[in-house]
């Protein structure tokens, strides 16, 4: 145990907390904004599975990291239409439509997976790192935060973006009156339907970055159920965040030194049970409802499909 | 079973039970209600595997024919059925009083394995009719704790359930799986699995089949639940908190002990279900033991939104397509996950079937709800 603090150790769980915070944090921004506009995303994990699929497709056949990151989104975007034309603009049920999107995108990608690949399972390149001058020399937190590569600054700078369009825009004022009082964002003459179906959009479109970031960036390679309740994790980050993407950000990275605990023990000598391992940020998502149980927020028009009075 | 299907449109929460349509048409309509999209669900299937170079045809007459027609098919199935039928029963129960219950494969999971880590000792110290009862209440006292944590945050914090039960899915599969490599871990193999406890010092067969007397145990709980919803004091309450808990606070109803008591009561029949799938079928149980029920099974149940009678035949399809998509995929040389998708794709077309059954106003003028809604327009 002596070696925990030690340069080596702290390093370790530093760089795995990035790697696997950062889809966390896409995809908790993701959940944000469809959460903020009264659909709940309860699908995430089909959404991450998807782009997480394609990501990797991309980078391996197009060769570049950026056409796997690509890839994702358009995959999430795609899933993501899907479920805005069917609880969105048909109002049909959102966790049945989630749930079932979930055991498409599972069942789909293992069986693609299956047939594509067979016994071979390639790799991807590692993505090279953007070694920041001077900072990236710094000890512990130069190989891990400073060395990362360019899409962990665009996560980064995007929990801005998420901050300052739900906050200081006409667009997020929209999409936070249609999760929280529906019936006055109608009266004011803009369209529910609309708002909540360009939101479902962009939270699938930015869930399809968290997945892809998985397999391209996080592992350079893709297995069925790799999300492995990521996407569930996520709708936990956005309730708990409270529509506010800076503590998204904090949750995911919390999570994230979680899920990358195991590793850093192991490399100092300390052997953890893997399966209590897993449990750890499910745990901690537990420990942290059950603290913080009086203010995890939602929109009061959450999961409610917007109908006009008297239909 | 008539009007077993609510008429209302789909909402974020379970529709009254009490909203029943027309006894004459009822039937029918409850057999296309399930039958057209279920077909439309099968055939999206096809298109896909007809995509993947595989003949649908095949496919679907081998899934059915190892899943439900041919001798061992149908004996396969109905002993899958017993923990479907328990799990769909305990989902019921949940929706009644407005809650979602989506953490059954923990509960399953948990449940099983204490059921299996405990059967060697108690088998062996007690009569066996004794040791099955006490597992079988070991089941649901597993399952049903593992539900109480969601349960009081939901009725002291109005936590919302779905992701707690989610949660404690997770962590209950995982203790699972640590509970029986660290604590029940037997010698005999090599692959972490708890003891084996030979199948005939448990559940009895029926007759000259394989089916395990647990199907019975299944069918009468089954009964009792659709018994209690419907006949009594308990059910009424459950009804109204799962219809409006703001009346059932108005008529001083205890709401707070409703909802632990109906969490738990969800939690106990899914631990009753796996402990009749260990104690019928496996008498044991492996660490990476899977079978992941729960998802699909809840989104059956609640689509339907069915008392647990009529939840009956869904389950029995489930079981079916369960039983016969692994053997189909295998002669197909697919990866059984491709059940997921099929189930995946029924579940979409089930949702998107409830769109067509507009209310009375609504449908006169369904051209025109298109209409505005191609133009991404609310309709009144």
């Amino acid at each position: 145990m002596s070696g925990i603090l030690s340069p080596e150790f702290l390093s370790a769980l530093i760089s795995g907390m990035v790697l696997a915070g950062m889809p966390l944090l896409l995809a908790g921004l993701g959940e944000t904004i469809g959460e903020q506009a009264g659909v709940l995303g309860l699908g995430m994990e089909g959404y991450m599975l998807f782009a997480a699929y394609a990501g990797f497709n991309g980078a391996l056949y197009g060769g570049s990291p950026w056409l796997g990151l690509l890839a994702g989104l358009i995959a999430g975007l795609a899933a993501a239409l899907l479920v805005a034309i069917l609880c969105v603009w048909l109002r049909l049920d959102q966790v049945v439509v989630g749930i079932g999107l979930i055991l498409l995108g599972e069942g789909l990608t293992s069986v693609l997976h299956a047939v594509q690949f067979g016994d071979t399972s390639p790799r991807l390149p590692s993505v090279p790192g953007l070694a920041i001058p001077g900072l990236s020399r710094l000890p512990v937190v130069g190989d891990s935060v400073f060395s990362q590569p360019v899409i962990f600054w665009l996560g980064i700078v995007l929990i801005l973006v998420v901050h300052l369009l739900l906050r200081s825009t006409r667009w997020g004022l929209k999409v936070r009156a249609a999760g929280d009082r529906p019936e006055a964002l109608d009266a004011a003459g803009v369209g529910v339907t609309r708002t909540r179906f360009f939101a479902v959009l962009v939270s699938g479109a930015l869930a399809g970055l968290g997945g892809a970031y998985l397999s391209v960036v996080s592992s350079g390679f893709f297995w069925p159920f790799m999300t492995n309740g990521a996407g569930f994790m996520a709708i936990v980050l956005a309730m708990l965040g409270r529509g506010r993407p800076v503590w998204v950000g904090v949750g995911a990275f919390l999570f994230g030194a979680c899920v990358s605990m195991a590793t850093a023990l192991q490399l100092v000598g300390v052997d953890v049970p893997t399966d209590a391992v897993f449990m750890l940020p499910f745990l901690a998502v537990m420990t942290a409802l059950v603290a913080f149980a009086r203010r995890s927020y939602l929109p009061a028009a959450l999961g409610v499909p917007y109908r006009r009075e008297g239909s | 079973m008539n009007g077993a299907v609510s008429d209302s449109a789909a909402g974020a929460s379970p529709a009254p039970a009490w909203s029943k349509p027309r006894r004459g048409l009822a039937a029918v309509r409850v057999l296309i209600r399930i039958t057209v999209p279920v077909m439309a669900g099968l055939i999206l299937g096809a298109v896909i595997l007809a995509l993947l170079g595989r003949n649908p045809w095949t496919f679907y007459s081998d899934l059915f024919r190892a899943g439900l027609i041919s001798h061992q098919g149908w004996q396969a199935m109905l002993t899958r059925l017993a923990p479907l039928l328990l799990m769909s029963a305990g989902y019921v129960v949940a929706f009644r009083a407005g809650l979602w219950n989506i953490g059954g494969d923990g509960q399953f999971l948990l449940a099983a394995a204490f059921v299996a880590g405990l059967s060697p000792t108690l088998v062996a110290g007690l009569p066996r009719p004794l040791a099955l009862l006490l597992l079988g209440l070991l089941g649901m006292a597993v399952g049903g704790v593992w539900t109480l944590l969601p349960s009081y945050l939901k009725a002291w914090f109005g936590v919302n359930e779905i992701i707690t039960t989610v949660m404690m899915s997770f962590i209950g599969m995982n203790l699972a799986a640590l509970l029986i490599k660290e604590a029940w871990r037997t010698e005999s193999v090599m692959v972490p699995q708890t003891d084996a406890v030979p199948l005939d010092q448990l559940l009895p067969r029926l007759g000259g089949t394989t089916i395990h007397a647990g199907i019975i145990v299944a069918g009468v709980v089954v009964l009792a639940v659709w018994y209690v919803l419907r006949y009594t004091a308990t059910g009424l309450r459950l009804t109204v908190l799962g219809a409006s808990p703001a009346a059932a606070r108005h008529a001083g109803l205890p709401v707070r002990r409703l909802i632990v008591g109906a969490f738990f009561a969800s939690g106990a029949l899914v631990g009753l279900g796996a402990a009749l799938e260990i104690l019928g079928v496996w008498g044991y149980m492996r660490a990476d033991w899977n079978p992941k029920f729960g998802l699909a099974l809840f989104a059956l149940v609640f689509l339907a939104r069915l008392d647990p009678l009529g939840a009956a035949p869904l389950a029995t399809f489930y079981a079916v397509l369960d039983i016969g998509g692994h053997e189909a995929a295998r002669t197909a040389s697919l990866d059984s996950d491709f059940i997921l998708v099929l189930v995946g794709l029924i579940l979409l077309c089930l949702a998107a079937w409830q769109v067509l059954r507009l209310p009375a106003g609504e449908r006169l003028t369904w051209w025109r709800c298109l209409g505005d809604r191609l133009r991404l327009r609310d309709t009144p």
